[in-house]
């Protein structure tokens, strides 16, 4: 038995707990687990959660789970997410375990063909056999649904999956996770969970211009679907330097902590995911952010307050935003974010800024902070060169600093935004 | 078929139905959650002095004349025409409010006591028109020929007390009707938002001391018979934002 | 024909207050509730917005919130010799429309009724004999005590974080509150809200004349709170935008910062918006609701078929419907008979003018909140010896100015011109300096014999159903009342160093042009058995068991302070009975 709690059946695989029982029906179960036993099952069930399965494989609304049909975007254009019900013909009722196993660790699909890294099989490929075989038990439980999907709904020459060889080649490394030596099991556990299943860095890593993790910068933050994927190694300015374990747990269970407020596509991520893991977990992977280096220290020059757009985004400030973030930017502790230190406001990037003064945003709801506050539209009442003031103005403001914002660079994300409807 | 992308959602997937009209019990459902529905703000229209949208010519020297009795210009403070009191009437007439949208309009019309009040069946848009023609008739009637906009200073102050007293009579219209309409609309004008058309510059709101549209008073709710230093501002209109 | 719905086990008319608050409470009792709301879907982000929400003529002149007179309206006469007509465009009152109702728009001023208030008739008899009372004055006792209702003022309290002073902690009464209220078991959830100029200006002055001011009890919160339910609100920035619009800082206690958000994660819970109910249907004895009947936007009809009825829309239509609908006997003035539509009550509205040297005072009238301010009670309800004064009843007296919107803000000494120059100059030099507070004087308002509601004759809407007619008009106990109140206040202002004080006492008759809160109440009253009241003390219908009449419909009278709390409360106190004992055993929970 492995070292560390388990206070819930899923949490560590467990191998010697069911090597007793055998089932045959087909499967090839050499490791002797149990598909239908019930913590196998709930096992699978949780581990469905942390991969997040349900955000791309499930259509909102259809009340069909796993049924696929959901429109994946990528820079290269969209992707259907397949149907993974066990259904025989359309589903993946009909795969072998070694298939099911070897889409998520290896990147094919049925008889091999590759899949595209919309599926994070190059983050999956972490996950142990066992973790992978309870997912496809627990998957086999759900109600089969006749769904056929046509996923690949690339432009040329991106259809042609054979492309994805040469993509693997340069950017997968298949292989499972190896515990890191001289790391504690809760750290060894975060590292598991955040590189493997939970994926975070297909977000919040950037990406080269094929569409591959910049390894160098891993954690960093990224540009995405109209939003900023935020910095989340422990950079003090930029990243999660300034939050405890604690806040980074809070943050992750009910999307608010004393300081900031999860929105945009991390709300799908806090309600599916997240926010249904145990505290054990999230404290684990909280610990390991708090361990990765960020890009180290870099001098940022705060904007001078006396300078113009310093000025003007002060009076801006002080009509538009005090009324909730606070003269002082200290917004309040679980409703509106503070901007005072805040490593959001002060990414490099600042599309998250700018989409949310421009279209507004809902902060996320949850069981455990149900509020759900969200900032109202500006694009309005703002000019873009208002919106670039009052930008560079919080960026720099109570101690901050972040490169000014332009209104050229407004100007643009006003006109991406038009296109989106989130 | 509904396309929902994946950046479409926010909020929970276990929001089932964001404010979609469903054709089952044909309302706009809410269920599920707290929708989000991206540009839905409803902000005001700015007005732009371009011409007159409702009055003819005529009518517009009248009624700029009219508001500049009303609120005559000072050193301090200009006078109801150069605030644009004339051109909020003029757009407020050929919106809902002069199309008297929000009203119950069924009939039967009938006068009673003051206590039940308004109980026309014109609109307010149509009784500026009778009115202002009536007022037309009644000048010329008095003042050889002259219509309101072209008497002097002293006649037009005449002219309006007369309204108001009830001692002029307008030809099928009621002049105190006519009088408090316009004297109301004119006062609306003066200290509504500049973004309709009138308190051209926030003239009316400086001349009180009132500074507008800020949210955030909590530096001053303890200072207590301290003049607000703040600039004064509006919807749209925040000279302090310019570099 | 109207197409027939799935089965709820709920439904309920009118998503404001008392519908979000037992919604809430059903689902959790595990029932499958759908609320159908005539207007639209409202939340802050989207509907109140920080960059707009400051815009006196569209929401305060144009009532963009409210309901709109074209959509629904009233007729009006002050007494059965007139015809009464429509009110086409609101005045005197402001009716709310859409999901949040008049949580949306309301002041938060959040009072409790006194004791004595409950056990109104009963109480006077007792002190003064019979004889006090008019002839044809209608008051009664309510059915319920205000310690059966302490706990639900609190819990309605602490839903929304009321910012206040306790006055009477269990019976102790302590410095700074109000020494008259009834005895609290707690103190309020957050402290009282900071106090203007005037409004300290006020208090120093009532205590120099021996009074005991305390702070009004206030829905914009003095800090940020976080309710039972989890969900949070901020802190209010005296905005002095308060009454007639939406809060854009959610700190402002409504359905929307208070419950909806968690309402809304409740699977079993829908609201369909823009439907308005045009019935509430009754089995062929008519003692058992079977649901309702409504109509959406393109005008298509639906049968919503329930167990339990909830009718939670605002007090006239509440009436409205359960006339319409064939509930209980209609009141008819003449016989005295039937319970529907008798003891309607508004509320007693008086003020003085106080008018200062602009060079000594600036009062800042827009650094405001709804329910800012300073109040005394010493005249409210039976707070003092009623035997020399010629009139029962009373009401707070406060220094509430709750903004400086310069629209509203056009008071000017007396003679001074309606236009001008003089007009102008009088404007500039009083604005800063003179305190203009509409709800100074907030009397009860008790009920008669000939103010009542009924259907009229003649106006329809626009589905071809009768309007509301009121009857209503002053009578000689509430304008003596008036008077003394506003006497009173002047005084005060007097005292405060006003150069000049112009009284402006309630006169009749009742006038539907001028605004005097939409404090309307009565019309399907509570009491202790069908023969003087339409609910019983748990606010469920005598005639029809399955069907609960939320609201200040309730009230037998109106009292001195306004009714929000009391409502709330009574919302509160109802639910737990039907959790607790209706759904347990169906029926009738009391038998009288």
């Amino acid at each position: 038995m492995r070292s560390g709690k388990d206070p819930l059946p899923g949490l560590l695989p467990s191998l010697s707990v069911f090597a007793a029982l055998v089932v045959s029906a087909g499967s090839a179960w050499a490791s002797g687990i149990d598909p239908q036993d019930f913590s196998q099952l709930e096992r699978g069930r949780y581990l469905a959660v942390v991969g997040d399965c349900a955000a791309c494989h499930t259509l909102p609304g259809s009340g069909r789970d796993f049924a696929g049909g959901r429109a994946i975007e990528t820079p290269f254009g969209n992707l259907l997410a397949p149907n993974i019900t066990p259904d025989p013909i359309t589903g993946i009722g009909a795969w072998t375990d070694d298939e099911f196993v070897n889409a998520l660790i290896k990147g094919t699909g049925r008889h091999g063909t590759r899949l595209y890294p919309a599926m994070p099989y190059t983050y999956y490929t972490k996950i142990t056999r066992d973790d992978a075989l309870a997912i496809r038990a627990y998957l086999n439980t759900v109600p089969a649904v006749y769904n056929p999907v046509k996923s690949n709904q690339l432009p040329l020459p991106f259809n042609i999956r054979l492309t994805m060889a040469v993509w693997d080649a340069l950017f997968f490394s298949p292989g499972g996770f190896i515990p890191a030596s001289g790391k504690s099991p809760e750290w060894n556990r975060g590292a598991y969970l955040t590189e493997g299943l939970g994926h975070c860095g297909l977000c919040h890593t950037p990406k080269n211009f094929l569409g591959g993790d910049d390894k160098g910068r891993r954690l960093q933050g990224y540009s995405l679907q109209g939003w900023f994927a935020p910095d989340i190694t422990d950079d003090l300015r930029r990243g999660l330097g300034a939050w405890s374990v604690d806040d980074i747990a809070a943050y992750l269970k009910s999307g608010h902590n004393k300081m900031s407020a999860a929105t945009g596509p991390m709300s799908e991520t806090l309600n599916l995911s997240t926010s249904r893991m145990s505290d054990t977990d999230l404290r684990a992977i909280a610990v390991y952010l708090k361990d990765q280096k960020g890009r180290g220290k870099e001098v940022v020059e705060r904007v001078d307050p006396a300078s113009a757009p310093m000025k003007a985004g002060a009076q801006i400030y002080a009509d538009e935003c005090a009324g909730c973030h606070g003269a002082n930017g200290n917004g309040i502790a679980g409703l509106f974010p503070t901007l005072n230190g805040s490593p959001v406001v002060q990414q490099t990037d600042p599309t998250t800024l700018a989409h949310v003064v421009l279209r507004g945003a809902r902060s996320v709801s949850t069981a455990q902070a149900p509020t759900g506050a969200a900032m109202p539209e500006f694009a309005w009442v703002l000019s873009n060169n208002q919106i670039a003031d009052v930008l560079t103005y919080i960026r720099n403001a109570w101690g901050n600093s972040a490169p000014p914002v332009s209104a050229d660079e407004i100007r643009k994300k006003r006109q991406t935004l038009v296109e989106r409807d989130d | 078929m509904l396309r929902i992308n994946r950046r479409t959602l926010l909020g929970s997937s276990a929001v089932t139905l964001l404010a979609l009209h469903s054709h089952i019990a044909g309302a706009a459902i809410v269920k599920g959650g707290l929708p989000w529905k991206p540009g839905s703000a409803d902000p005001p229209t700015s007005v732009t002095p371009n011409g007159w949208h409702y009055f003819t010519a005529q009518e517009a020297a009248a009624v700029e004349a009219f508001v500049d009795r009303l609120i005559p210009p000072d050193p301090e403070t200009p006078g109801g025409k150069d605030c644009g009191c004339a051109v909020f009437i003029d757009r407020q007439l050929v919106g809902p409010y002069g199309r008297n949208e929000a009203y119950y309009m069924m009939g039967p019309f009938q006068q009673g006591t003051k206590q039940q009040g308004p109980q026309s069946a014109l609109t307010i848009a149509q009784q500026y028109r009778k009115g202002l023609g009536a007022l037309d008739g009644a000048c010329r009637g008095k003042y050889n020929g002259k219509g309101f906009a072209d008497l002097s200073d002293g006649e037009k102050d005449e002219v309006i007390k007369g309204l108001e007293d009830g001692s002029l009579k307008l030809d099928g219209f009621d002049g105190q009707s006519f009088f408090t309409l316009i004297v109301t609309d004119t006062r609306n004008g003066f200290l509504a938002d500049p973004i309709y058309g009138g308190n051209k510059d926030m003239a009316a709101w400086k001349m009180i001391g009132f500074p507008g549209t800020h949210y955030d008073y909590r530096d001053w709710i303890d200072r207590h018979n301290q003049r607000v230093t703040l600039p004064t501002i509006g919807i749209a209109s925040h000279p302090n934002w310019s570099r | 024909m109207p197409r027939k719905l799935p089965r709820k086990d709920a439904v309920i008319i009118g998503l404001g207050w008392t519908g979000s608050i037992l919604a809430h409470e059903l689902c959790d009792a595990g029932l499958d509730v759908v609320a159908i709301e005539r207007g639209p879907w409202r939340d802050t982000a989207t509907d109140f917005l920080i960059s707009y929400a400051q815009d006196e003529l569209r929401y305060r002149l144009q009532h963009e919130l409210f309901l709109r007179p074209a959509q629904i309206t009233v007729t009006f006469r002050n007494n059965a010799q007139q015809t009464a007509l429509p009110v086409r465009n609101w005045g005197a009152f402001m009716l709310g429309n859409g999901v949040g109702g008049a949580g949306v728009h309301w002041n938060a001023e959040t009072f409790r009724f006194l004791p004595s208030d409950f056990v109104c008739r009963s109480h006077l008899v007792e002190r003064y004999g019979e004889k006090i009372l008019p002839e044809d004055m209608t008051i009664q006792d309510w059915g319920v005590t205000y310690d059966d209702l302490e706990p639900h003022y609190d819990a309605f309290e602490y839903l929304c974080g009321t910012s206040g002073t306790a006055g009477n902690l269990n019976g102790k009464i302590l410095d700074g509150g109000n020494p008259f209220e009834g005895p609290r078991s707690r103190p309020y959830p957050t402290p009282a809200q900071k106090q203007g100029y005037g409004h300290t200006l006020f208090a120093e002055a009532a205590k120099q004349l021996g009074y005991k001011p305390y702070p009004q009890p206030s829905g914009n919160l003095s800090q940020a709170y976080t309710n039972p339910l989890g969900v949070s609100l901020g802190q209010c920035t005296y905005c002095g935008f308060c009454e007639w619009f939406g809060c854009a800082n959610y700190s402002k206690a409504s359905p929307q910062t208070t419950i909806l958000p968690v309402l809304m994660r409740n699977s079993s819970f829908e609201v369909r918006t823009e439907c308005e109910v045009s019935r509430i249907n009754l089995d062929r004895s008519g003692t058992r609701a079977t649901g309702v009947t409504y109509v959406n936007a393109s005008g298509e009809e639906f049968e919503q078929p329930a167990d339990l009825v909830l009718l939670c829309g605002f007090q006239l239509f509440n009436v409205q419907l359960l006339l319409l609908s064939g509930v209980g006997t209609p009141y008819d003035p003449q016989t005295g008979k039937g319970q529907i539509g008798r003891n309607f009550t508004h509320q007693t509205m008086s003020t003085a003018v106080g008018f200062f040297d602009k060079e000594k005072y600036n009062f800042n009238p827009f650094v405001a909140s709804g329910a800012i301010g300073m109040c005394i009670d010493e005249f409210n309800g039976d707070n003092f010896d009623h035997s020399q004064v010629g009139f029962i009843g009373g009401g707070y007296i406060g220094q509430v100015r709750t903004n400086g919107r310069p629209l509203e803000s056009m008071s000017l000494p007396p003679g001074t011109p309606g236009w001008g120059v003089k007009w102008k100059q009088a404007l500039r030099d009083n604005y800063l300096s003179s305190i203009i507070c509409g709800g100074a004087c907030h009397a009860s308002f008790y009920s008669y014999r000939d103010v009542y509601l009924d259907l009229d004759p003649t106006y329809k809407d626009r589905f071809g159903r009768p309007l509301m007619r009121m009857t209503i008009d002053f009578h000689d106990n509430e304008l003596k009342m008036s008077a003394f109140l506003t006497d009173k206040y002047a005084e005060i202002l007097q005292q405060m160093g006003a150069k000049q004080v112009v009284k402006q006492p309630r006169k009749g008759p009742y006038d539907v042009t001028d605004y005097q809160t939409s404090h309307l109440c009565g019309g399907a009253i509570m009491g202790d058995n069908p023969g003087n009241s339409a609910l019983n003390r748990y606010l469920q219908s005598w005639d029809v068991p399955n069907l609960f009449v939320q609201g200040a419909t309730a009230f037998p009278q109106n009292a001195g302070y306004n009714p929000t709390g009391t409502v709330g409360a009574l919302a509160f106190w109802s639910a737990n009975a039907i959790r607790s004992q209706y759904l347990k055993n169906p029926g009738p929970l009391v038998h009288a």
